[in-house]
């Protein structure tokens, strides 16, 4: 007795672990597990780092194509030129750049007002607007003012607003949409399916007439009356995604949930005179998690696409807000001009969906019974 | 003398794992002559069965053959697998163990029997007809012409095992491989089976490989035995001569397992703990809103039964006999009409709740080791469970000592504790079941079929700790087996059950030795063919 007290005893390694040795030497999994932590951190961090808000319009780059070098090109300071000073109604004499900065030379009938330089100010290729030199008569000036740099290297929409940023900003929506409401759709449907399985008899009859009622109900009809009554807004995304997805989480959790019931260790439990709940929480649930595990990371796809669906139709996240579902919305509408609109945005979106669905796969073979 | 149709020279197999590579197979060499039957017999894991597989190219894909496995000349390993179809399913044909599963459940019989003997013998349909009728008449498949549009849920597990063997045999085979075919079945049954397959090889002419770990199958069918231990051959020779003189330690214990002594009865002054007056389960099959009234199946028919205390009651019978049911009855897990007594307290009434505190005393341990234990759940947790229950009060730490005390006196050891149930062999499973029941110290426990899923020589130790735990602790045993070698050696009182009644009841030797039920006559005819010495 006494070297049992003396000796830690020995630890096992769990199915958990086993699995987890299992999907680590799967390459594809784990590179997409990789990939989906990368993913994520630059959608969270990535707005703060980036030189544009989410938000900002630069009205001289409507849907400048993506590119690494610095905005403005050179042919497009001569129309920023034009445009500021016929703004200004003034006559533009010429210009030239100087280092960085940019010399224009503007005449008029009437004396120049100063205060002119706002104008050049205003467009969002020049800024530091100044009188460099002023005859004295006053109806010729010129101008001094730096030109601003800008990278976009997504491009930027039909409004000139940055792709890069709005595409991480988009991400940050549409992976919070997948995760939050694929966990409502799990809690939901794990609770559900796992009572209404192990309860079974009439109990289960009538939950699971229930869930087949809410299956037959349309769903676009659903979420728009949805819409209709509470107005759009970001937490009804959760609602509607979350109340209609966890229908078939409540099914399979069922069935695994019937299956279990009738194992052998549930009749040993039974016969030591284990409680429902004890049975419940300490054998029903621990084995249903595998494959809810694998279910959950096919949700979160399904989650991300239903949210785009629903996005592409109007009824999701509104502007300025945007998720991928919206930005592939408003690409595909630029395709003939505009094609970046559409590449970047469908990239991440597909891209993440593909890894997600490798992880997916991966814990299934990792987590499947038949294995041993 | 006959020519050898399969040679195997330094067979190896290789499974590559998680943790590392796997020899299952190392270095094994044996042959096979026409119209003789070989067995291979050895424990599970001792590679006997992936041995044949590598023979026929149905190693799972993380397995690796080596070796040569000679056919007529041709080597099977490394084969192109279109060459090797000419010869697998054609020349040599399999059985495997399980009936239930080996056919496939969405096509009829005959369409089964069909395929394969028109994929290979070009034959059109119609004289692929005729041929598969012919095949069925050969199994002693009665009506073998309706029985062609059958599908497999129709028929028992026997008749299932008889078609298997007909599609193996329909391409007159040279060499058929026998994985375990009568494992899963009935002793009547099983003898039933046996028979069938000596007499058609004999007829046939070809040669058999059996798999098994029975010994007694051996020694009514095999001309010749290899016996497997850890991938190797350690002996191999002559039937009668091999039974005879075993040369090889390992040989010799395998023979040696047969479980042996007897089990005094207890003093008749003992008092009844436990009785069973008039037991009834019936089941309801069918019915509801549509369908009209359910049938009413009675699985247990009016039994009574009375356990005294140190007492062990044996339950035989094929299975669907009812004697599962009626342990689970007698638990209250089942519910059931008739009375039952336990410790002079009427518990036939109790609901749930009242019950609770009595599952201390009546436990039970269940057949299946691979089932009956949470595979999330270690080992120590799974022991004391019942403690949670029934003595809330402990500590974690006390708990934690009492599953060690627990493991030691099922002869495990305490430092395995917090491993999980899929670290451990077959054996140390039912040991952990053992000591789930009795760490509770109960007075009654329920043996439903606790050894039938394991090896002959696992059998005898578990058999010999059930032995001990009885005396130590004066338990009461209802012990349920099919296996009446088993069943002699631990009870001392048996009742014999058919189609739901006990058709005949007694001491042991009475029972065993002079049967006056016709069916309990015919089961020890079948057993004892099985397990007697000749």
């Amino acid at each position: 007795m006494t070297d049992v007290a003396q000796h830690p005893a020995q630890q096992g390694r769990s199915l958990w672990a086993d699995a987890w040795g299992r999907l680590r030497a799967n390459r594809a999994a784990m590179i997409s597990i990789y990939y989906l932590i990368f993913m994520a951190v630059i959608c969270i961090a990535g707005p703060w780092f980036t030189p544009h808000a989410f938000n900002t319009i630069y009205q001289d780059y409507n849907r400048v194509p993506p590119s690494l070098s610095a905005y403005p090109k050179p042919e497009m300071i001569d129309q920023a030129v034009k445009d500021a000073v016929k703004r200004a109604r003034v006559e533009l004499d010429g210009w030239k750049e100087e280092g960085g900065k940019i010399l224009i030379t503007v005449s008029s009938a009437k004396p120049i007002d100063e205060r002119m330089t706002r104008y050049i100010d205003r467009s969002s290729v020049f800024e530091n607007a100044a009188v460099v030199d002023k005859p004295a008569d006053g109806l010729r000036m010129t101008l001094g003012a730096d030109i601003e740099r800008q990278h976009f290297f997504f491009g930027t929409d039909t409004s000139g607003r940055d792709l890069l940023t709005r595409t991480l900003i988009a991400g940050r929506v549409s992976l919070s949409i997948g995760l939050l409401a694929g966990l409502v759709a799990v809690v939901i449907g794990v609770l559900y399916g796992a009572t209404a399985g192990f309860i079974g008899g009439k109990t289960d009859e009538v939950m699971m007439r229930i869930v087949d009622v809410l299956y037959s109900l349309p769903f676009i009809f659903f979420v728009i009356m949805l819409v209709v009554f509470f107005g759009r807004n970001f937490v009804l995304m959760f609602l509607a995604v979350g109340a209609v997805l966890w229908l078939d989480m409540a099914r399979i959790v069922r069935g695994q949930a019937l299956s279990i019931r009738r194992q052998e260790y549930v009749q040993a439990a039974e016969a030591l005179g284990v409680t429902r709940t004890g049975i419940l929480l300490r054998h029903i649930v621990p084995n249903l998690l595998g494959p809810v595990v694998i279910y959950m990371t096919l949700l979160v796809p399904q989650v991300i696409i239903l949210e785009s669906f629903l996005s592409y139709l109007g009824l999701g996240v509104q502007e300025p807000m945007s998720s991928w579902g919206v930005l592939i919305s408003q690409g595909a509408k630029n395709i003939p001009s505009a094609n970046w609109l559409l590449f970047f945005p469908s990239f991440f979106l597909t891209s993440t969906l593909f890894a997600l669905n490798f992880v997916g796969d991966g814990l299934r073979d990792a987590l499947d019974p038949k294995d041993r | 003398m006959a020519e050898t149709i399969l040679e195997l020279k330094d067979m190896r197999v290789r499974f590559s794992t998680l943790d590392g590579a796997v020899d299952a197979v190392k270095g094994v060499g044996l042959h096979v002559k026409a119209g003789e039957t070989v067995a291979i017999v050895g424990e599970s894991g001792s590679g006997k069965s992936q041995l044949m597989m590598a023979t026929m190219g149905l190693l799972a894909s993380n397995g690796q053959a080596a070796g040569v496995a000679s056919y007529r000349g041709t080597n099977l390993v490394g084969l192109p697998k279109a060459e090797l179809n000419t010869i697998r399913g054609r020349k040599i044909t399999m059985i495997f163990q399980e009936p239930m599963t080996s056919l496939d459940p969405l096509y009829t019989i005959g369409d089964q029997l069909m395929e394969p003997i028109m994929h290979h013998q070009k034959l059109g349909a119609g004289a692929a007809r005729s041929r598969a009728i012919e095949m069925l008449k050969l199994v002693h498949i009665p009506e073998a012409g309706r029985r062609m549009g059958s599908y497999p849920y129709e028929m028992s597990g026997g008749q299932r095992q008889r078609v298997m063997i007909a599609m193996a045999l329909a391409n007159d085979p040279d060499l058929l491989i026998a994985d375990e075919p009568t494992t899963a079945l009935d002793v009547t049954i099983q003898a039933e089976i046996l028979e069938l397959m000596a007499g058609l090889q004999q007829r046939l002419g070809m040669g058999m490989v059996f798999i098994t770990h029975d010994l007694n199958i051996v020694k009514r069918i095999a001309h010749r035995v290899y016996v497997m231990r850890y991938g190797e051959v350690v002996e191999e020779g002559e039937t009668a001569a091999l039974f005879a003189h075993p040369r090889h330690p390992y040989t010799r214990a395998l023979l040696e397992a047969e479980p042996t002594g007897r089990k005094a009865p207890p003093p008749a002054t003992a008092p009844r703990i436990l009785d069973g007056t008039g037991v009834t389960v019936s089941f309801k099959i069918g019915g509801g809103f549509l369908s009209g009234p359910p049938i009413v199946l009675k699985a247990v028919d009016r039994v009574s039964v009375s356990l005294r205390q140190g007492q062990t009651i044996g339950v035989v019978g094929e299975s669907g006999s009812g004697k599962s049911t009626l342990a689970r009855a007698l638990l209250r897990l089942l519910p059931s009409e008739g009375a039952i007594r336990f410790d002079g307290r009427d518990i036939a009434r109790l609901d749930k709740e009242a019950m609770r505190p009595l599952r201390k005393e009546l436990q039970i341990v269940l057949q299946d080791p691979f089932g009956s234990l949470s595979p999330r759940m270690t080992a120590g947790q799974i022991v004391t469970e019942g403690l949670l229950v029934h003595e809330p009060s402990i500590s974690r730490r006390d708990r934690d000592l009492r599953a060690a005390r627990a493991f030691e006196e099922v002869q495990l050891d305490p430092l395995l504790r917090n491993r999980y149930p899929h670290e451990f062999s077959g054996g140390q499973r039912q040991r952990i079941a053992i000591a789930r029941a009795i760490i509770l110290k109960p007075k009654v426990v329920v043996l439903d079929e606790p050894t039938s899923a394991l090896d002959r020589q696992v059998q005898k130790q578990i058999i010999e700790l059930l032995r001990d735990l009885q005396s130590a602790n004066n338990l009461s045993y209802l012990f349920i087996s099919h296996d009446l070698a088993v069943v002699r050696a631990m009870a001392d009182h048996i009742m014999v059950m058919k189609n739901g009644v006990v058709v005949e009841q007694g001491s042991p030797d009475d029972v065993m030795d002079h049967p006056q039920d016709p069916y309990t006559q015919r089961l020890m005819k079948a057993a004892f063919v099985n397990t007697a010495n000749g």
